[in-house]
């Protein structure tokens, strides 16, 4: 005891000083930002964007970093001893339905969806890639876990790394889609865990599982990528972005009104900004009022508003800063309402300049036919695309069928990559550039084969089907309005997920519906195995039976030589039986 | 020596089949008949229950209140229906997209190969609409599918304002898994057939229509809902699709659950469950629906919209509101009701319904009879061309030596005797043959291409042109084995050897065809096999020819048509008279060949490439010279 008692008071006395030691010696390296995009969709709904933005300036991989303050330790440990140069993951329920929610800031394909950039001092990718997922699988909870060669890629163009990179070979790049994932409350705490308030302050708190999944469509992301640190870009710093985006159905929560407040999405009231955050913004698209009349009315009123031309078009947002006092002034809470002044015909909207489907088409379990169909509506502009189709091994592309026709004609891709499937090891991987004519639409289409599995290698519900990943489209899509350059780092955060290459587009990356194709199937009842069985017995029968009624019999006289007789002879002997 | 190598046993098994074949065939036909009526019996029927675990327990609590806003809809639908002289297009899209839906239409257009009668309509254009409520949180991958067909003759203007009052009731839920499509079909199943196979991408038909713009995966099930008045007595339920397909079993199960739950009067075949199924009247009773469903089975028509879906491995069935003079009447609430209880179990499935039978017959909506108790039937009967084939083969094989037989000195081996004149001459054959098939081609493929040639020639309308080819050819079928002995040369292996070498051969075909076609429609080929068999038996260019020259007439296929219509009235208690039968034999040509073209229906090519060639075999061997 009497050794205990200062030993306890040196760690505590080491403690203290250590929290408060260095954050006094040297700025504060780490920085949060908080923002809210509160956007009324096109069809009534809303959708509601997330994200927090830590940026560390360290250099990660250089320095055995042991202090983490802001940034999750967890992380950043993945980071430094896996190389990793950029990771996106997004964990997605639902579909974004962009002909008629408009183009995401960011969307995510249905399940999970994990791409990684390695460093070129990664010696073994696959292997860092495999144990990479393992660990991403413990720490959100997902089954990420069953990313496995079969449903890995490396594409060639269309995941490009999004932050700074020396190079961009693209074989230190690991791509997978698993379609089939469920998102839950199990993968939404963890992520919420890695938020530097949690959900106890700030705009976290609206983050409440029993509403969020109460939406029509559910995306959490976690995207780390290396960034400038100044506008000279001398040293890099790390960005984690964690965005969450909900799409709340107006129609059913509202009783077909299409107002709504912050209460009765969330059932939550925003009371302060996160003590950490050095910014905490709440936007909201109010772009409708600004052209001739007033058609919505945001209460309370904003401080401040935002123009910019955001995804191509000019948007404007009303700005509620939570870290100005002013905001919370009438009341200790804020509730932002929006109500419709005059009932919106929802049948005029802006179709996207570029929004796709796919599907499956032909009948019957042998053959069928993928078909993606890829809409430019842009009246004046055509722009390429490029598409990436990850077909799995089971359906057998028939690649000499391959067909891109443009209104009725045909349509040659600049650029394919194919990359042939090998049975039980790796996807089918497409890749073409396509150029989409002004106002067009374009069907891609290729036929298949339905492969009959092993009968171990049906999941438990085969007549469910199987999955097959979404297609990725990603498009430099003309802006409607040109924009001009913009401090990067001073923009909000729903206008910087990717870099902006120049005044005249937008980089857009869409993804279709997945698909469900059914494969041969045996019935694995009962019957079916007495099938099975009687066959079996009845071949075993049928081949005596025939041998019974077929065969000769023929008495024939042993003929030995004399040696063998001789042998026997002594053996009969020796057994006391009479010789021959 | 083996059992089949001894000549001495060989003769002795020969010897037995030729003494017992006739019997072994009288025993086995009653076999198969007995065995099929003994079908609606309780020892062969079984109770249905639910095998799907995702439908199991009857947990939903049905919540639907709208058949008032149902039948205002309807009066708006007739309202607009009349404004308009043909579908309502704007008025259905607009009141769909107001509900929440994400509305669509599509336009197809369709000259049929010959004007249709029945119809009225030859060249034919319309619109079908649909909209699709998109499940929270799902990414489009599986669908439902709610059918109306609203067509110029049935407008099933109840049927269309319950589809959008559910519609209105279920996009206010939030419990969906899969998308829900609410389709409105013009011109019943042609706009059905338009909008599966654009949905699907494909063209089998020869239909013209705009590409679907939105699309909800895989449909997983459908219901289609035929109701024209603003109360119902019952619910009549048709499973039998195109070619005879079935949905699977616990599709219907389920529509019968909830049509106990809901205390609804649930019918099959129009005939309602007999109260007390173990006395003979329940079975008797049974039996009569039974034979109505294979008679509807084998007729391989689509009976109701669903029929289209099940080639798409979609289960559907069509549910048809009834009218009549009882008492009790049922309001759209309790349909509805049932309704959704139904989509909502369909919406728990986590597969595709596959856990209960595809193949069964119904002798009511509580019993079924599966395929492991029926097939024997027609097992029994395929036995007897068996038979009758194999007796032909001992006799062709050994015409010279029976003499030998009786005396059984002679051991030396039957193959060094009468060489020439043993085995199958195939040569003989090949004439008839030939020229049998080529008349069934000339009655598949003539019909349809002769029409204008006929029309312009004769004073008939081109429908009646068909038809009336149709028989023409038929019937000038009779008269083949006049011309075909020219071709045919005298056998010289004696005199009987050419007709057996052609009877066994017509046997062998019949029962290869009537076995296949019982594999994916049994009720079809049962009926043909229980007509044709015993009189394709008994035919031999001997004996009373007049006799087998009636019966041979009698089971010919077109016969056999004629006679399902009238057993098909008979059983529906609405007997036919001659005249209305003929009426109703000439529009059932029509149909069929129509059906053909229009949706695929395989009967007609059936019957005029396979068993019509056939049964002219049979002709020819009896009035072989």
């Amino acid at each position: 005891m009497a050794m205990a008692a200062p030993l306890t008071l040196h760690l505590l006395l080491a403690l203290l000083l250590g929290s408060s030691g260095p954050s006094r010696a040297e700025p504060e390296r780490d920085s949060l930002r908080e923002e809210l995009v509160l956007t009324p969709l096109p069809s009534g709904d809303v959708s509601a964007t997330f994200q927090f933005r830590t940026r560390w300036d360290s250099e990660l991989q250089h320095e055995g970093v042991s202090h983490y303050r802001l940034f999750p330790k967890s992380l950043g440990q993945l980071i430094s001893k896996y190389s990793v140069q950029e990771l996106h993951l997004s964990l997605t329920q639902g579909f974004w339905r962009t002909r008629f929610w408009g183009q995401p800031f960011l969307q995510a394909p249905a399940g999970a969806e994990l791409w990684v950039w390695f460093q070129d001092s990664v010696v073994d990718v696959d292997k860092s890639w495999k144990e990479l997922s393992n660990i991403l699988s413990g720490i959100f909870c997902a089954s990420l876990n069953f990313i496995d060669s079969t449903n890995t890629v490396i594409p060639t163009a269309s995941f490009k790394p999004l932050g700074l990179a020396n190079g961009t070979n693209h074989h230190f790049l690991r791509y997978a889609v698993l379609p089939r994932e469920v998102v839950c409350t199990e993968n939404l705490t963890p992520w919420k865990k890695l938020l530097p308030c949690s959900s106890k302050a700030g705009l976290s708190v609206l983050l409440k599982a029993e509403r969020l999944f109460h939406t029509s469509y559910h995306s959490q992301a976690v995207h780390i990528r290396p960034v400038c640190r100044d506008s000279h870009c001398t040293s890099i710093s790390w960005e984690l972005r964690q965005t969450l985006t909900v799409v709340f159905d107006a129609y059913t929560t509202g009783q077909g009104k299409k107002d709504w407040s912050l209460f009765r999405m969330f059932s939550r009231t925003i009371t302060e900004a996160c003590p950490l955050a050095s910014q905490s913004h709440v936007y909201v698209d109010i772009s409708k009022n600004s052209q001739d009349n007033v058609t919505l009315e945001v209460s309370p009123p904003p401080k401040s508003t935002y123009q910019a031309v955001v995804l191509g078009v000019r948007r404007t947002y009303a700005v509620y800063d939570l870290l100005n006092p002013a905001t919370f002034s009438g009341s200790r809470s804020l509730n932002l309402q929006l109500r419709w002044k005059q009932q919106q015909d929802s049948g005029g909207h802006l179709v996207p300049f570029l929004h796709a489907q796919r599907y499956v088409s032909g009948y019957g379990l042998q053959t069928g036919e993928l078909s993606t169909i890829l809409h430019n509506t842009h009246p004046y502009r055509a722009f390429p695309v490029l598409l990436l189709e990850i077909v799995p091994w089971y359906l057998r592309l028939y690649i000499h069928t391959l067909t891109i026709t443009t209104k009725g004609k045909e349509n040659k891709p600049s650029y394919i990559h194919y990359q042939p499937a090998q049975d039980r090891l790796r996807p089918h991987l497409l890749e073409m550039l396509i150029q989409l004519p002004a106002n067009s639409v374009t069907k891609v289409s290729i036929q298949f084969e339905r492969a009959l599995l092993k009968w171990t290698e049906y999941t438990p519900d085969p007549n469910h089907g199987f999955y097959v990943s979404p297609s990725v489209l990603s498009a430099l899509v003309p802006n409607l309005v040109g924009t001009k350059p913009t401090n990067w780092e001073e923009s909000p955060l729903f206008s910087t997920m990717f870099p902006i290459s120049d005044s005249s587009s937008h980089f857009v990356r869409l993804y279709t519906e997945p698909l469900l194709v059914n494969l041969p199937t045996p019935d694995f009842s009962m019957p079916y195995n007495v099938i099975c069985l009687t066959c079996t017995v009845v071949a075993v029968c049928y081949g005596s039976f025939y041998n019974l009624l077929t065969r000769t019999f023929h008495l024939e006289e042993p003929k030995r030589s004399r040696l063998v007789r001789w042998l026997a002879n002594i053996i009969r002997r020796i057994r006391g039986v009479p010789p021959l | 020596m083996g059992l089949l190598l001894d000549s001495h046993r060989r003769r002795a098994l020969a010897r037995l089949l030729l003494r017992l074949n006739t019997p072994l065939c009288v025993v086995s036909y009653m076999a198969g008949v007995i065995w099929f009526l003994g079908l609606a019996f309780s020892p062969l029927t079984q109770n249905t229950y639910i095998s799907e675990n995702a439908m199991g327990s009857t947990m939903v609590e049905e919540q639907f209140e709208g058949g008032e806003h149902a039948l205002s809809y309807a009066r708006d639908f007739i309202a607009q229906r009349r404004k308009t002289g043909s579908l309502p297009v704007t008025w259905l899209e607009r009141t769909m997209r107001s509900v929440g839906l994400e509305v669509y239409s599509q336009s197809f257009s369709r000259t049929l190969p010959f004007p249709d009668e029945t119809h009225e309509r030859y060249m034919v254009s319309g619109t079908n609409v649909y909209g699709i409520l998109r499940a929270p949180r799902a990414a489009s991958t599986e669908s439902l599918v709610l059918i109306v067909p609203s067509s110029p003759g049935t407008l099933n203007a109840q049927a269309v304002g319950l589809l959008l009052s559910l519609a209105t009731y279920f996009r206010s839920q939030i419990y969906w898994a899969k998308d829900i499509i609410f389709l409105v079909t013009e011109h019943d199943l042609l706009g059905t057939e338009a909008w599966l196979e654009a949905y699907h991408d494909v063209n089998i038909t020869g239909m013209q229509s705009s590409p679907l713009r939105g699309r909800a995966g895989a449909i997983q099930a459908a219901v289609a809902l035929e109701l024209n008045s603003d109360v119902v007595t019952s619910l009549d339920v048709a499973v039998e699709g195109l070619n005879g397909q079935l949905p699977n079993l616990d599709l219907l199960n389920l529509f019968h659950a909830f049509c106990q739950k809901e205390a609804l009067l649930c019918t099959l075949q129009g005939k309602l469950q007999h109260s007390d199924w173990a006395s003979l009247g329940g079975s008797l009773h049974g039996l009569q629906t039974l034979m109505l469903m294979v008679l509807r089975q084998a007729s391989g028509r689509p009976h109701g919209p669903h029929g289209l879906f099940l080639r798409y491995h979609v289960e559907a069935i069509t549910l048809r509101g009834i009218n009549s003079f009882r008492q009790y009447k049922y309001d759209m609430t309790s349909v509805g009701k049932t309704l959704e209880g139904m989509f909502r179990k369909l919406n728990n499935l986590l597969e595709r319904l596959h856990q209960s039978y595809f193949f069964y017959l119904l002798p009511s909506l509580s019993r079924f009879v599966s395929i492991g108790l029926y097939m024997p039937a027609i097992g029994f009967l395929l036995f007897i061309p068996g038979l009758k084939a194999l007796e032909l083969w001992v006799k062709l094989n050994k015409v010279d030596f029976g003499p030998e037989d009786r005396s059984g000195l002679n051991h030396s081996p039957p193959q060094l005797i009468g060489q020439e004149n043993r085995g199958v001459a195939l040569t003989p054959l090949v004439a008839p043959v030939l020229i049998s098939q080529a008349t069934g081609l000339a009655l598949y493929l003539l019909p349809v291409m002769g029409q204008h040639v006929a029309a312009q020639h004769f004073p008939v309308a081109e429908a009646e042109a068909v038809v009336l080819t149709l028989l023409a050819i038929y019937v000038a079928g009779l008269a083949l084995p006049h011309s075909t002995h020219r071709v045919v040369s005298t056998s010289p292996r004696g005199p009987d050897s050419g007709w057996m070498a052609l009877k066994l051969l017509a046997l062998l075909y019949l029962a290869l065809q009537l076995g296949c076609i019982s594999l994916f429609n049994f009720s079809l080929g049962f009926l043909l096999a229980v007509t044709m068999v015993p009189a394709a038996a008994l035919t031999q260019p001997s004996g009373p020819r007049l006799l087998y020259a009636v019966l041979l007439v009698l089971v010919s296929p077109g016969a056999t048509l004629l006679g399902s219509l009238f057993l098909w009235r008979e059983l529906q208690e609405a007997p036919l008279t001659l005249a209305e039968g003929w009426q109703l034999f000439l529009s059932a040509l029509a149909q069929g060949v129509l059906d053909h073209h229009l949706y695929g229906a395989l009967l007609f090519p059936l019957l005029a490439l396979g068993l019509y060639p056939c049964w002219l075999l049979f002709w020819n061997v009896l009035f072989w010279k």
